[in-house]
This record gives structure tokens, sequence and C-alpha cells, in this order.
């Protein structure tokens, strides 16, 4: 073991508009280490880390990297110094190639004349990436690359630059298992040559499968640290939100029925999905299981009417859904749907709180003739759906909904649905990159709504929140419904197994 | 070398004061301008301070202001209208041709004068509907759909008369935007109308949705294709009404009426406030900018400055706009 921390904090403050994020964080971590930081969103995580990448400066206190005291500038410095930060919104130029990502700073040229030297930027491409085994090739755009290729392209930059330590921010939640694994092998690999990695997740399993040490921090202070396998999950999450959850999943106090809400019989779309059927019962809490690209996001858009399918029947009660029938027709007879892009398809980002939760339903409010707004029944719903999905009081609904942390900003999505009076709700992923406080609050909701006789379809890639929640769950493979569980029935092994895809046997 | 500086401490010495980000967050900020201004410019602008110039400024304002108006739902949906100026032309034409008594034959009936706004009115629209339904069902951007429109509605204006004006128009039809009155109390009634339109009713939230984020929108049920039809077809149809306005001023049937207030229009919606990449405009806020803009014009006429001075003062005001719209925006995004 090396006896030198490959980096240490002690006592950083750091404060916004007088307001203290970050309160004397100190901690250190060892060459080759691996550090899981976890804590609620607007815990301080990621403040702490854009100090450490020079994108920010301390206040007080001081950061000591290999030995010598690092006071990065800016980000430039960060790099210089051996520090990479690969964000959760990765840093890739989508039109460019993976070769002129990675020396984008530093381009080989012909001798001293302004041309590149491809050949040389090949060969030094291939040889990276040689060394984390991706077999691409390097002229390879990035915008052909799958969301698990362009993480490891990522890790790959870090390695051109020579990084020591590297900043690993949610790097799972847009990929699927094999590539995670992929990912994982790689970060073992890294570990092995020496490099210290800070790893930043929600999901604690991959911080436990991972990392070495933890730091838990909560309200911008360290609450706890030291090795990992001094904590088990249940003191880690009470650490985390300061108080103990004894249950990570609500209490259900309603039951299904067996009276169907949304039919879908022999649903067939080539290539996306095929042959698909299930039925949704009032008062169930539905659950989809699937791994990345299994065809239940592109199932729910077609649902929604966002996308089309060639043959096959939706029918919601008695009455067939028109395969014309798009968004607007299908929220009429009772649909509503959360998709897995909260930023580009479920806000107006700058638009005001009130604004995005009055959009789905603004027509309950111009029953004049003239059809003009009532202001006083519009303010009352909004007050009403604020408390019903316990939006965080500290704001004003004239707020713009950018300023609210990612569960808040889901929970105006609910509201926004609920004020809809859904007869079914449609949730693809919905607490991906949401803390464990504010996913609890989430699930209430959700049961409460099935509770109240709706019917609930909930696409999830984390199986503990499927069985947690689910009254049934359906697991899709290549774009088939391949496994049926009834809530008896319910196992990780056995829900795994179903959504593994199946060499091709014809 | 320290060339990329910490970002949000950069950001945040460039953030201007609290009191002037307030005056800068508030409607009525340019309406300030306008008064700093007049009392700046106007007592060394000769004739300046008379009721004949007040009236002037006045009837030029007021269909300038009509046109600012649909520009400015057009860009609260993020698009752009090139095409107003053509409208105004083409308007300006099919109206004279049906009250003209050689080309109309409707000869001094008592008709005469409601058809020919009616013809005007419902060109105005169909260009417009036209345009709406490029943009939205065929995903043209809407700076060369309006681009294009611009040239062929413009190009079509004057193939119909062959580049002669048309005369003779019934005197009631040339008092509606001769007489200024009458022009004020038509322009009053829309301008309400588009303020409720926008701020009161279901259309008025659609259509900041749609400029705001159109796949959200639509995701959200909003039937954000007509959104789109119905927002170029105002602007068609407010380009119409200005075009009754400018050809009763002239008394005459003119293809290349209003040629010249593409840049007026844009610039002055976009001084107002409204925002060029859509979500943001307030009727109240283009009335201002029309006032501002009308105000420096007006005053440098006065002045006898040459037509290539007022165009570069128009161009560094517009730029000078476009600053504070980036600044409004940064304020906007960091809540003091």
């Amino acid at each position: 073991m090396n006896a030198m921390p490959a980096i240490e904090f002690s006592g950083i403050s750091k404060s916004f508009a007088g307001v203290r994020v970050l309160r004397g964080i100190s901690f250190k971590l060892g060459a080759g280490r691996t550090l899981g930081l976890v804590g609620e969103n607007g815990a301080g995580k990621s403040t702490l880390m854009n100090i450490l990448g020079g994108n920010l400066l301390p206040d007080t206190g001081l950061m000591v990297l290999g030995g010598t005291p690092y006071t990065p500038q800016g980000p430039t410095d960060a790099a210089r110094a051996g520090v990479a930060f690969i964000h959760q919104e990765l840093n890739l130029f989508a039109n460019l190639s993976i070769a002129e990502n990675l020396f984008l700073s530093a381009l080989p040229r012909l001798g001293s004349l302004p041309w590149i030297d491809r050949k040389a930027l090949h060969d030094r491409t291939a040889t990276l990436l040689g060394q984390v085994g991706l077999a691409i090739a390097p002229d390879t755009l990035v915008e052909q690359l799958s969301a698990g290729e362009r993480q490891l392209v990522e890790i790959v930059r870090a390695l051109a630059l020579e990084a020591r330590l590297i900043i690993l921010d949610e790097p799972t939640t847009s990929l699927s298992v094999r590539e995670t694994e992929t990912l994982f092998s790689l970060l073992r690999r890294l570990q092995a040559r020496g490099i210290a990695l800070i790893y930043i997740s929600h999901l604690l399993e991959h911080v436990r499968e991972l990392c070495h040490d933890l730091v838990i921090l909560r309200d911008g202070e360290v609450v706890a640290q030291g090795s990992i396998e001094t904590y088990d999950t249940p003191a880690i999450i009470s650490a985390m939100v300061g108080r103990s959850l004894t249950r990570l999943y609500p209490e259900r106090r309603g039951t299904s029925t067996t009276a169907p809400l949304l039919e879908v019989r022999s649903l067939t779309q080539v290539h996306i999905v095929r042959d698909i059927s299930f039925t949704v019962h009032r008062g169930e809490v539905l659950g989809i299981f699937g791994l990345m690209g299994a065809g239940r996001s592109e199932l729910a858009r077609i649902l929604f009417g966002l996308d089309t399918a060639q043959h096959g029947e939706v029918r919601m009660g008695d009455r067939v859904i028109n395969r014309g029938e798009g968004p607007r027709e299908r929220m009429v007879r009772g649909l509503a749907f959360l998709t897995e892009d909260r930023r580009h398809e479920g806000l107006c980002l700058e638009a005001s709180i009130a604004d995005n939760l009055a959009l789905v339903s603004l027509r309950q409010h111009a029953r004049t003739p003239l059809r003009l707004l009532d202001r006083n029944t519009w303010q009352r719903a909004i007050s009403t759906v604020r408390a019903a999905v316990r939006l965080t009081e500290k704001v004003s609904d004239a707020q713009s909904v950018q300023t609210l942390s990612g569960g808040n900003q889901q929970k105006v999505i609910l509201g926004k649905w609920l004020l809809a009076k859904p007869e079914v709700l449609i949730l693809d992923e919905p607490t991906r990159g949401v803390d464990v406080g504010a996913r609890f609050e989430l699930y209430q909701l959700i049961l409460d709504l099935a509770d109240r006789g709706a019917g609930v379809l909930m696409i999830s890639s984390e199986i503990e929140e499927l069985t947690g929640l689910c009254d049934r769950i359906l697991v899709m493979s290549q774009g088939e419904i391949r496994g049926n569980f009834p809530r008896a029935e319910f196992s990780r092994e056995h829900l795994l197994a179903a959504a593994l895809p199946r060499e091709a046997h014809a | 070398m320290p060339s990329s500086r910490p970002t949000k401490e950069t950001a945040g010495l460039i953030l201007p004061g609290p009191l002037f980000r307030r005056a800068l967050g508030s409607d009525y900020f340019v309406l300030g301008l306008c008064m700093i201004y007049t009392l700046a410019v106007g007592p060394f602008t000769p004739g300046f301070f008379t009721p004949e110039n007040a009236a002037n400024l006045l009837s030029t304002a007021l269909p300038l202001l009509l046109v600012a108006l649909g520009q400015m739902i057009v860009l609260i949906t993020g698009g752009i209208d090139l095409s107003v100026t053509s409208i105004i032309g083409l308007c300006s034409v099919t109206g004279a041709m049906v009250m003209n008594p050689e080309s109309g034959g409707l000869g001094g009936d008592m008709l005469t004068v409601p058809a020919g706004c009616i013809a005007m009115l419902l060109v105005g629209m169909l260009v417009g509907i036209a345009n709406g339904f490029a943009v939205s069902r065929c995903r043209m951007p809407a700076f060369i759909v309006t681009l294009a429109t611009m040239m062929g509605v413009g190009g079509f204006a004057v193939w119909l008369t062959q580049s002669k004006a048309i005369n003779q128009l019934p005197s009631a039809f040339n008092a509606l935007g001769g007489h200024t009155i009458i022009a004020l109390a038509i322009t009053v009634l829309i301008a309400l109308c588009v303020h409720m339109l926008l701020g009161r009713s279901v259309f008025g939230r659609w259509l900041y949705a749609t400029g705001h984020n159109p796949r959200t929108a639509h995701i959200s049920g909003v039937p954000v294709g007509g959104v789109l039809i119905a927002a170029y077809a105002c602007s068609g149809v407010l380009a119409a009404v200005a075009s009754v306005f400018y050809t009763g001023q002239a008394e005459t049937g003119s293809p290349v009426l209003g040629q010249r207030i593409l840049l007026d229009v844009i610039g002055a919606v976009v001084i107002g406030g409204t925002s060029l990449s859509g979500g943001r405009g307030k009727v109240l806020w283009t009335i201002f900018g029309v006032l501002f803009l009308k105000l420096i014009d007006n005053t440098l006429n006065l002045l006898s400055l040459s037509i290539f001075t007022l165009t570069i003062v128009k161009g560094a005001v517009i730029l000078l706009a476009a600053v504070l719209d980036a600044l409004r925006i940064r304020v906007a995004g960091h809540p003091a």
C-alpha cells in the first residue's frame, strides 16, 4: 500500500451568496483506492468535485495532491495535475471522431506545419483504445457510439491525459447491465494500475461493488467515513438522509383488482416490439423490467401515440384506441406518460413551476365561452397539487423549474399529470438520478394513485424498485415479453434470467 | 496561462448590481429608456415637442405596432416571420384592385370597403397559414420558409400590378388608416385582444409552452402543429391590418409599401424584450419597443440626418437590445 495519499482534503468550505454548501470537509484517499462519495441531491457532492476539478475555488481549506499542495485555478490546471472529471452529462463532441475528441487539445501535427498528422492520430488512439479493450475504429464518429461506449471513450481521454485521479459522476445511469460490467472491469484495471477513483452514485449496490472506502455527505458536511465494509446499506441510507428510514418502499394500502383498464393485444412494430399482449387492471401497479434496448421505452411511446405500431390493438376500458390518435387524444382517454427524459420531454425548463404544472390541465380552467383562463381555479389547482406531491415549500410558483433538483423536477412532472386525473399512468424510469429521500416520496405518490383506482405501468431498470412496488412484473427482452411474474414469484434471479437476450436459434 | 477561469465566479463578475438587475427585470425598463431618451434628445430637436409631430409619430407607430405584435407571437413560438413586409405589399395590391373602380368592378357599391378589407385580411391569413404549414408539417426552418415567402409573395405582388401603383381608392377606406383617431381605436382594440390571448387564454399558454420546448408540449397534449399554424396566421392577419393602415395613409395600393420596415419590426420586438429563442414576450414590452424605435427614427429625422446615419444608429440600437436580452436571461437564471 502506498503511504502517500493520492488526494487529501482538509477543512474545505464554500458558500454561495451567503449560503454555506460545504463546511470543513476533510478526508483522504490512498493511491489505487476507490472512494465512494454518496449523499442526497444538494448534499454538496457536486460542489466538492467541482472544486477538485478546478471549476470552483474553495473559500477556505487545502487540497494536497500526491504530496504537493494543489490549488487549481481552472479545469486546465486540474487536467495538467492529473485530475480528470467525467461528468454525468458527457463532454464529447458528437460530430467529431473518437481520435479527434481524445487529442483535441494536442492534435499531433506534421512537423511544424499547421496540418494534422492523421496517421499518428489514428495510431495513438488505436493504442489507447486497445489498452481498455474497446474494439472500435479510431475514426468512428462519437455520435455513432452507444452511451456505454461514450463513457469508455471519456475514460480513455482521461488516460490520454495521464490522469492519476479520476472522478466519475453517476457513470452508470444510462448504461445497460452489460455495459456497466465492461465499465467496472475497466475501472478495476485502472485500480490495479494505481489510479485513484472517486465514484459518485445513488446506486449503493454499485458503490459497494466497486469501492474500498466510503464518504457520506449531508448538508455540506462529512457525516461518516471509513472502509466500506464497516457500513451496511441501511446504515449508509440513514446517514445520508439523517433519519433512519425503516423501509425503502412505502406500504401498499389498496390491492389490485381484476377490472381491465388498459388492454394491449399483439402489438407489433418490426424490429422494435413483437406480439406484445398484456392488461393493466384497475388499482394495479404493473412493472416492466428489461435491459437497455429491450424495447420497453419504445413500447411506452407506442402506447402514448408518439410512435406507431403496424399491428395490434390497444383498448382503454371498452374502447379501442385508433392507431392514428396522438398524445392529445390519448390524454383525453385517460392516459398519462412520464418519459425517461425529463429535461427534454417532461419539462419546459425555463418556464415557471406553475406553468409546467398547469400545462396538461389548462382546458379545465377555460370553461367560459371565450375560453379565457380562470385564474382562481387555476391557482387553487396548482396549490392543491403542490401540496399533494409535497414539493418543497422553499420555492415559489413563479420560479423556473430548472432551479429545482432532479427529485423536485420529477415531482412537478408527476403533479402535472395528476392534475389531468389519469386512468392509466405510464412511468419510464421515474427515479433515475433521484436521491433516496425523494424516491420514497415518489413511490408513495405512485402507490397512492393506484390505491385510488388508477392503473400504473412502471418501466424500470432497477429490480429492487420494481419488486418493492409492483403487484406484477413483466419482463421484456429483444422486443418481446419473456416473463410475467406475480408478486409471490418475485425473485432477482428469475427476473434477470428472463431479461437476458437469447442467442438466435432460428 | 489562466485560460479558463472558474466559470461561476466569472459569471458572477459580469452580473450587474442589484438596482440595475431589478430595472432589467422590470416590464417598464424600455419605457424608462424612452423617457430618458426623450428628455435627453427632445429639447435639442427642433420641432419635436409639437402636436403635429406627436400626431405624425403616432400615425406611423400604429401600423408598425400591429406588425410587431404579429411578429412577437411568432417569436414566442421560437420562429421568425420575415415575410411580413411582402404580405403588406400583396395585401395592399389585392385590396386596391378589389376597390379600384376600374379593376374591381364593384364601382362605388356600399360593400366596396368591407369587401376590400376582407380580401386583404384573407390574403394575409392565407399566406400566414402557408408559412405555418411549411414550418410545422414539413418541419422546415422558419427563417428559410419565410425568406422564400418574402421573395415569392413580394415578386408576385409586383407582377400583379406590373409595378404600377393603384389609385382612386374609396375615401372611407383611406380614413381607416389616414384618420389617426380611428387607427388608434382599432390598434388599441387589437392590442387588448392580443394581450388577453397571450395572458389569459389556453392558446396563449400553448404558445409559450411550444416556444419553450415543443417536445414537452407535444407529449403534454398541446397541438403543436396547430399552434404554429395559428401563430403564423396571426402574424399574417396583423400584417394585413397594418397594410390597411399603410394603404389608407398613402391612398395608394402599392406592392412595395412597407418594404423597408422589416428590420424595424424585428428590432422593435427584440428591443421590447421578446426573446429570439422563444418562450418569452409580452404585448406591453412590444408597445414600448415600438415606441423606442419610433422615437429614435423621429428625432433623427427631425435633426435631418441622412438615411444612412439613421440606419447605422438603428443597427446599433438593435445590437444594444440583443446585449440587454442576453443580460436579462442571465439575470433570470440567477435569482438574487
